[in-house]
């Protein structure tokens, strides 16, 4: 029967994305994230089914470049990340990547992350730089590679299946002791983007920094995005998804979700754990655990998004 | 940055490391030409370094993190420098130049300059 043949292949994937037991699933539904183990998932297919179609994949920190102890082998670990996705039973519609393509900005790097994200089965990629990608004075190497769909601004707006996407960058307004910055400039274009949009519009912003304080001492916040949350209060289903501290952290505020994503490339300590936010050295066998991407999909009933992160291990 | 930048950046601080230092210097003050180690522990150390006129101050990258050395007011920039790249820049004007890596902004650092 195709039906039980489909099913099987979905839950084989399933049961792959959760080998480990480190993948999570979480159904939102009115602004509560319901936790749902992977394992628990592929031997419920009902449950698993609730999580909905795929929507977009996160994928972030990549760091092409990097070839320290903690992980000499990050092409190798972005391979594994790209066949991760390319094996889930449906195909997500776009790609995210929240920032840190490369490691040091340089020409080569970017040429070999495009190279290898152009092996993702979804063509459609969207992106925002880290602050790893835009340590030339004028952005160029980011901007001729990514900046086409924004008039090299690098932030930007789209909508696909209903959902308002907003991306923000908050890595360039650069000031000495401080966290990462929108600017005025780029929160009245917020502004006018979500202008007269429906508030039962489901949005996603996505940016490389955190997007809330999660801690200041090592620059782990955007110093002005309260004026950025303040505007999206009103809407009835808000992620917020960012990179940059390689680990996942989240919480809920009202109708708004916080999610950082996980690396592919090497974790970073947990917060004030250690000297600052350097590469995290693990057992090689302990750090696939410790790498993987963010699966969002379309809850129909009711229409929210639902979050998954999955694990190379 | 190139081999060939990183050898002259060496060469350089191998001559001016055989500058005499100038007599009758404080404490707090160094040499005509001075190097900061930027610690393993996201700092730049020394955070406060005060030079004659005319110093060339070198950054070195000790940590397995990059850094990057981006004066407050533009006055230079250096590229990403990875573990064991440096930076070098030559002050000559008096004045307080305050400094940070744009990548972790919270290290921050000043050169004062005699």
């Amino acid at each position: 029967m195709s039906d039980q043949t489909s099913r099987k292949s979905r839950r084989e994937a399933l049961r792959c994305m959760a080998f480990g037991g480190a993948g999570t699933l979480f159904a939102l539904a009115g602004g509560v994230f319901t936790p749902l183990d992977l394992a628990v998932a592929a031997t419920d297919r009902q449950r698993a089914a609730r999580a909905g179609k795929p929507l977009f994949v996160q994928i972030s920190d990549t760091h092409i470049g990097f070839n320290k102890e903690a992980n000499p082998d990050v092409g190798g670990t972005l391979a594994r990340s790209i066949g991760l996705v390319n094996a889930m039973p449906e195909q997500p519609a776009l790609i995210i990547h929240t920032g840190d393509i490369t490691h040091l900005s340089k020409p080569a790097e970017f040429d070999v992350a495009q190279q290898m994200l152009a092996g993702l089965k979804t063509a459609e990629l969207h992106t925002v730089p880290g602050e790893h990608d835009t340590t030339d004075p004028t952005v160029t190497e980011y901007l001729n590679r990514f900046g086409k769909n924004s008039d090299n601004r690098g932030y930007y707006s789209f909508d696909h299946a209903g959902v308002h996407f907003v991306a923000l960058v908050n890595v360039l307004q650069f000031k000495p002791g401080g966290l990462g910055t929108l600017g005025p400039e780029q929160l009245a274009w917020v502004s006018g983007d979500l202008k007269g949009r429906s508030a039962s519009t489901p949005i996603v912003v996505f940016a490389h920094m955190p997007l809330w304080s999660v801690y200041e001492p090592w620059g782990w916040g955007t110093g002005d995005a309260p004026q950025l949350i303040t505007q999206l209060r009103r809407f009835g289903s808000v992620t917020v998804l960012n990179g940059h501290i390689h680990q996942i952290v989240q919480k809920v505020e009202g109708n708004v979700t916080f999610h950082t994503a996980r690396s592919t490339a090497y974790p970073q300590p947990v917060a004030g754990v250690g000297a600052g936010p350097g590469p995290l050295k693990v057992p090689a066998d302990q750090l696939p655990a410790m790498l993987g991407v963010t699966s969002v999909s379309v809850v129909r009933h009711p229409r929210s998004l639902a979050l998954s992160d999955a694990t190379l291990a | 940055m190139s081999l060939r930048r990183l050898l002259s950046v060496s060469a350089m601080v191998t001559v001016l490391f055989g500058s005499a230092m100038p007599n009758g210097a404080t404490a707090g003050e160094t040499p005509a030409a001075s190097t900061i180690v930027m610690a393993r522990d996201f700092m730049f150390a020394p955070a406060a370094l005060t030079v004659h006129a005319g110093s060339t101050v070198t950054w070195t990258n000790r940590d397995d993190e990059p850094h990057t050395v981006v004066s407050e007011a533009g006055l230079f920039r250096s590229a990403a420098l990875d573990t064991g790249e440096s930076f070098s820049f030559k002050f000559d004007r008096p004045g307080t130049y305050r400094y940070a890596c744009s990548i972790h902004p919270r290290m921050a650092g000043t050169i004062v300059v005699e």
